[in-house]
């Protein structure tokens, strides 16, 4: 059976390639810090399925020691001139292992449930999106390579490069989502709870679904994450108040309950995977630069889903 | 209330644009601390979290893909064929990523296209071209192309998923209702998210047409 270690052993592998690839070009300021941070990320990846959660704890601050101490800048892209001539010799081939990747994911996504050796299944059920990606990923290397006659260490020299512009945003997603259980287990979430039901007088039904609302988004604003919100708000206001008191509907207030998260998760820094680390991919000098753009569109939807609910609760 | 200082740290930290890894790193120690661990409780807690969700690591495995592809020349190709497209403008381009975005998400198709694998080497420099098709483009014009774009992923995806119901959040809510005592079925949780998704389309897609109108204005006045 493939399984999720399986990828995270494909994973660490890559890092390691980076890591090696820095450490090797003799040119770079810093070579060695990037490629102790590369290295290190790359041992979490390989190893920390069996390592004690001390050592991938002290994984983890070895990452945020390098990180703060400046990491090597990613090499220079080829100059424009050669990239449109490869461009003009290319043509639309260059198309085909770009969109092998969602092929691949979608044919594993309908098919990939019936593949079987023997009674096991080939994909490891749980996992099998990620697992299809990583398959989809060794597909389209391949066709690339094959296709565009690149030589073998093109991909890893141009995937550092893209790596390295990026940084240490890239370990950013998985540490907030750590902070994440840091914060459950310490029980941060209880006592904002308690906090804003304290605060604001439940006296109609309206209100105690614009706080649920609003506190979705704030709180996942905090967060980073609508799923560490949702629990908290429902359990504080949500089903006590709206359902409880007033008498709406748990269904209706819930998914939109969730949604309204959702317009926080596009509003804040903490949520990194989708706004700080596209901001790095894409090179915008701007971190907050994809937030920026999205606060309109989130206030608008949160003051909308606050309204559809407010007008929907408590119609049964 | 002591648990919360982890929450101001990470507030200020932000605020005063340090380095976000070391802000929630710090963060991290504090409120495990704050919470009553010590603090190699706090580093155990920290690195067991960390492994948990390498998952989230697995999506820069597209880079070398992208990578050799943009070496190849993909953004000069891309630019190529939209310039010979005399209808696509970059709202178009970005209109019909998002629809295509909240659908696919909403049959379940989560990973099928995003940030990493989509955005950056296919429709962010199509939604550029779009646009430098009438003359250069300023560095600002290109960045807030840019942040558009992926913006719209974001967007697509967040108000597409819900609506299909075997996905993380809709298992959550009914997971946890279920625990506090109401029994739901996920569709109906599902049909709840398809207005929202309307919504999401119609408010999203306005202001890429604004976007549009933007452009050309800026295009005018720098004639």
């Amino acid at each position: 059976m493939i399984t999720l270690e399986h990828v995270y052993i494909m994973t660490g592998i890559m890092f390691a390639a980076f890591a090696i690839g820095r450490a090797l070009d003799r040119s770079s300021a810093r070579r060695w810090r990037s490629a102790a941070f590369w290295g290190t990320y790359a041992l979490s990846f390989l190893a920390g399925s069996h390592l004690p959660d001390l050592a991938n704890g002290m994984i983890l601050m070895a990452l945020v020691v390098l990180a703060a101490s400046g990491l090597a800048s990613a090499d220079a892209a080829a100059p424009i001139a050669e990239r449109r001539e490869a461009a003009q010799s290319n043509g639309n081939r260059l198309f085909v292992p770009a969109l092998t990747i969602p092929v691949v994911v979608l044919l594993v996504a309908v098919f990939g449930k019936k593949l079987h050796i023997g009674s096991a299944a080939l994909l490891e059920p749980a996992h099998r999106t990620l697992i299809a990606l990583a398959l989809a990923v060794l597909v389209a290397l391949a066709l690339g390579c094959a296709l565009l006659r690149a030589p073998l260490l093109a991909p890893l020299r141009e995937g550092r490069r893209l790596m390295e512009a990026v940084g240490w945003a890239a370990v950013l997603p998985q540490t907030l989502a750590s902070l994440g259980a840091l914060f459950a287990a310490a029980g941060v979430g209880r006592v904002v709870g308690q906090l804003v039901t304290q605060a604001i007088p439940m006296t109609n039904g309206s209100i105690a679904v614009v706080t649920y609302t609003l506190g979705m988004a704030m709180f996942t604003v905090i967060m980073g994450n609508a799923f560490a919100a949702f629990p908290v708000m429902t359990a504080g206001i949500g089903l006590p108040l709206i359902v409880g008191r007033f008498g709406g509907d748990p269904v209706i207030m819930s998914a939109l309950g969730m949604l309204s998260g959702f317009c926080g998760t596009l509003m804040t820094p903490m949520a990194a995977n989708f706004n700080i680390v596209p901001a790095a991919l894409l090179e915008l000098p701007d971190r907050n630069g994809v937030i920026k753009v999205q606060i309109p569109s989130a206030v608008l939807l949160l003051a909308a889903n606050t309204a559809l609910m407010a007008l929907c609760v408590y119609r049964r | 209330m002591l648990v919360l200082s982890g929450i101001a740290i990470v507030i200020v930290g932000f605020a005063l644009r340090l380095n976000p890894l070391v802000v929630v790193g710090v963060a991290g120690v504090v409120t495990g601390m704050a919470g009553g661990s010590s603090l190699t409780g706090v580093i155990e807690t920290f690195g067991r979290a960390f492994v948990e969700n390498r998952y989230v690591g697995i999506v820069w495995l597209v880079l070398p893909v992208i990578g050799l592809l943009e070496r190849a020349g993909l953004r000069e190709r891309v630019q190529t064929l939209i310039t010979t497209l005399r209808a696509i403008t970059t709202a178009r381009v970005l209109l019909a990523y998002l629809l295509l975005r909240q659908v696919t998400s909403a049959l379940g198709l989560n990973a099928l296209l995003g940030q990493a694998q989509m955005v950056r080497p296919l429709i962010a420099p199509m939604a550029e071209a779009a646009e430098e098709r009438h003359g250069a483009i300023t560095a600002s014009i290109r960045m807030e192309i840019r942040a558009f774009a992926a913006a719209t992923d974001n967007i697509g995806l967040f108000f597409g998923e819900d609506v299909f119901i075997a996905i993380g959040s809709v298992l959550l809510m009914k997971g946890f209702l279920q625990q506090s005592g109401y029994v739901v079925a996920p569709l109906d949780l599902a049909l709840w998210a398809i207005p929202t998704a309307i919504l999401a389309f119609l408010v999203h897609g306005t202001r890429l047409l604004l976007l549009d109108r933007r452009l050309k204005r800026a295009r005018a006045a720098a004639r």
